[in-house]
């Protein structure tokens, strides 16, 4: 029997978003016997519903409406209205992700600490240890099903990833294996095992790699605890006179404005409409919006050093057979400055489409030049850079001064530009992916620019200091204790890695914090 | 009325019939010819495209601009018709999408010469008056939705190597996801 939660009841909590975050937070405390709304702005797909062609699965699945764009970074030129690649849907961008689930190094934790002060760079270490994530970080592996972790076999390696392993061999890096995947290599949870079908970014039909659409939220429905109302955009959260927030106003599947009360909200919406949620929520008590004492609301918006290199070998490769990331070199993880950089990078296999390939290899490319690499296709093998960017307070959401949404609210504004130890890292990843692919033949190589943003963090950072960042090492907002951040907008710094198994494990963490300080009545 | 094509042995179409003759050496501008309805037809390769919104001679020309801006030899002309295809739609519902269009040919017409874009049979001589045009927003509005409408046709991805939708064939475990050799 599915939960069905009265506007007036105060005593739920509201999750605004069901990805990974909020997915995962919405299930922990519904297993608690803590009851819970979350509040979807997308509809509701089932896995059958997904479909094997790139464009259309973008139209089903991606957060189209427009966003505004500026500074440097070469994607407010190319894509002006479309800043990130994430997903509008009941599961989030685990929908949509390839299931790469790493966890934050270490070092990577102490950020500021270890790599020093930077010029212009906004460091600062984490208020968590990775010591104290641990738990944690093993509960969400199990959780996820993640190979090559609790004994759970590795994916075998395509066709990409072989060219990847021989040439990573070449090189003697050490440490390059078929991933740490939150993918079934065994059918498990009630799953299917991975059949290899090269459509991972347009959602899993077979259910095999890890979506909170059908593990987490499933799950927490079926306690009678949880309720999923999908088509229900939030516009902004409500407090009263002491500063305590109350409730969510938002707008319905039918297009009715709708108020849900709530003992505890949480914002798990992705780092761009988090922090503009925040912003909307703005009112004469908060001038500057909810939670945002520090300004830093909005700010320290981190993309990861992105960008991909693709080989070109005299035989076919067929690399769009099989997962689409199964695949990964760790050695440039590590922190090394004799490199020119500080932080590290993770390069990973990747594959696209045509479609995808003529729209990303070289964004208003045109000529023999660009037609000759798209037919070079069936003998390409691909590669994703994933490296630590570096928070800068100017990167940040804000709320557009033109734009506004079909409810006339303010869109999200994402100003970016490169830090110069991201463009350092960027070229040394560039290099070495180049010489992986030559060490083993490849007759011809480029690199690709960075894609609209799939990892989107920062905006919304946690932090020892009330003046440093937004939320505390829980994730509770430093200025308003009933006020959570539950998604990636929370991270302090971006690592090298993967966020998502981070912010599954932030969200268990959150959940236990949450319903200990219920029960003591501390919220 | 009368057919628009560029020349070429033999080839005649007064009043409403069209008369086509495609030889080796007949070019793309000969090769499609106008009918008296304003449709584009290409009789040899069994194609047509009806042109409502712009003029049909202007629609050639945005056909052959899409081949120059993203050549591909084993793809046919077909192909590059149904990607611009939807210039002439925008035209239809737009008159300032129309003027544009017409306007952005006119002056890429009038920088070719007296023979116009479609008269120059030479790649290299077409792309090098598209290179001095890139700038413009006529030319971004030609290349920008060609990346979709061209790369998007399912019936071309054969030609590229790539297979498509998987699922319902079980997806690549048993169909060569591993299956390279050569390392």
């Amino acid at each position: 029997m599915v939960a069905k939660f009265d506007l007036n009841d105060d005593s739920v909590v509201v999750i605004i978003g069901s990805g990974a975050g909020g997915g995962t937070l919405g299930n922990e405390l519904a297993q608690k016997g803590v009851k819970v709304v979350i509040l979807e702005a997308g509809q509701r797909f089932e896995y059958t519903d997904f479909v094997n062609d790139e464009w259309e699965s973008f139209a089903q699945l991606a957060w189209t409406e427009t966003r505004a764009t500026s500074g440097t970074w070469r994607v407010a030129k190319n894509f002006p209205n479309l800043p990130a690649w994430i997903v509008k849907a009941v599961g989030g961008t685990t929908t949509h992700w390839a299931g790469a689930s790493l966890r934050i190094q270490p070092h990577e934790f102490k950020a500021l600490t270890t790599y020093g002060r930077i010029e212009g760079a906004n460091l600062l270490d984490w208020p968590v240890t990775r010591e104290e994530l641990d738990p944690y970080y093993e509960r969400a592996e199990e959780k996820m099903g993640v190979t090559r972790t609790g004994g759970r076999p590795g994916l075998p390696g395509n066709n990409n990833f072989k060219v990847l392993k021989a040439g990573a061999d070449k090189l003697g890096y050490k440490e390059c294996h078929t991933g740490n995947m939150a993918i079934n290599s065994v059918e498990r949870d009630n799953r299917n095992s991975c059949q290899q079908t090269g459509f991972c970014f347009q959602g899993c039909k077979w259910g095999a790699k890890w979506s909170t659409l059908y593990t987490e939220i499933p799950k927490g429905e079926a306690t009678g605890n949880l309720e999923v109302r999908p088509q229900s955009i939030v516009q902004h959260i409500e407090h009263d006179a002491a500063g305590k927030v109350t409730g969510v106003v938002y707008v319905d599947k039918d297009g009715a404005q709708q108020k849900q009360k709530a003992r505890i909200v949480c914002v798990a919406a992705n780092s761009l409409e988090s922090p503009r949620l925040l912003l909307n929520s703005s009112s004469s008590k908060f001038p500057d919006g909810l939670a945002n004492s520090s300004g830093q609301v909005g700010r320290n918006y981190m993309r990861h050093v992105t960008g991909s290199v693709y080989g070109v070998f005299e035989k076919p490769v067929h690399m769009y057979r099989g997962t689409t990331m199964a695949g990964i070199v760790r050695d440039e993880a590590r922190f090394d400055p004799g490199r020119g950089f500080v932080g590290g990078y993770e390069l990973e296999t990747l594959s696209l489409g045509i479609p995808f390939m003529a729209a990303f290899l070289d964004p208003g490319g045109w000529g023999r030049e660009f037609t000759s690499a798209m037919d070079d296709y069936p003998n390409m093998a691909g590669l994703w850079i994933v490296g630590e960017d570096m928070p800068q307070e100017k990167n940040r959401v804000t709320l557009s001064p033109d734009l506004k949404d079909k409810n006339g609210l303010p869109v999200a504004e994402v100003h970016f530009d490169d830090h110069p130890n991201d463009e350092a890292m960027r070229n040394h990843a560039y290099e070495q992916g180049r010489k992986i692919y030559e060490s083993v033949g490849a007759l011809r190589t480029f690199p690709t620019p960075p894609y609209p943003s799939t990892h989107n963090l920062g905006t919304n950072r946690m932090s020892a200091k009330p003046d440093d960042g937004v939320v505390n090492k829980f994730g509770q907002a430093h200025d308003i204790k009933n006020l959570f951040v539950s998604d990636g907008s929370q991270f302090t710094t971006g690592g090298a890695e993967n966020p998502t198994l981070t912010i599954v494990t932030l969200a268990i963490r959150q959940a236990e914090y949450i319903a200990q300080q219920m029960s003591s009545r501390a919220m | 009325m009368h057919d628009h094509h560029g020349g070429g042995p033999g080839v005649q179409s007064p009043g409403r019939r069209v008369f086509l003759q495609r030889t080796s050496e007949v070019a793309f501008a000969a090769a499609v010819a106008i009918s008296s309805g304003g449709a584009l037809i290409n009789v040899t390769e069994a194609w047509g495209i009806e042109v409502k919104g712009l003029q049909p001679e202007t629609m050639k020309t945005l056909i052959l601009m899409s081949r120059d801006i993203y050549p591909h030899d084993r793809i046919a002309d077909r192909f590059y018709a149904i990607a611009a295809k939807p210039f002439d739609a925008k035209a239809a519902a737009d008159p300032a999408i129309k003027a544009m269009f017409e306007k952005g040919v006119a002056d890429l017409n009038a920088l070719a010469g007296p023979q116009g874009y479609l008269g120059l049979h030479w790649e290299a001589d077409r792309v090098a008056l598209l290179h001095r045009i890139a700038a413009t927003p006529f030319f971004e509005a030609v290349r920008g939705p060609l990346v979709v409408s061209l790369y998007n046709q399912k019936e071309i991805w054969p030609i590229f190597g790539y297979e498509g939708e998987s699922y319902s064939k079980g997806g690549y475990i048993h169909r060569g996801f591993d299956d390279l050799d050569w390392l």
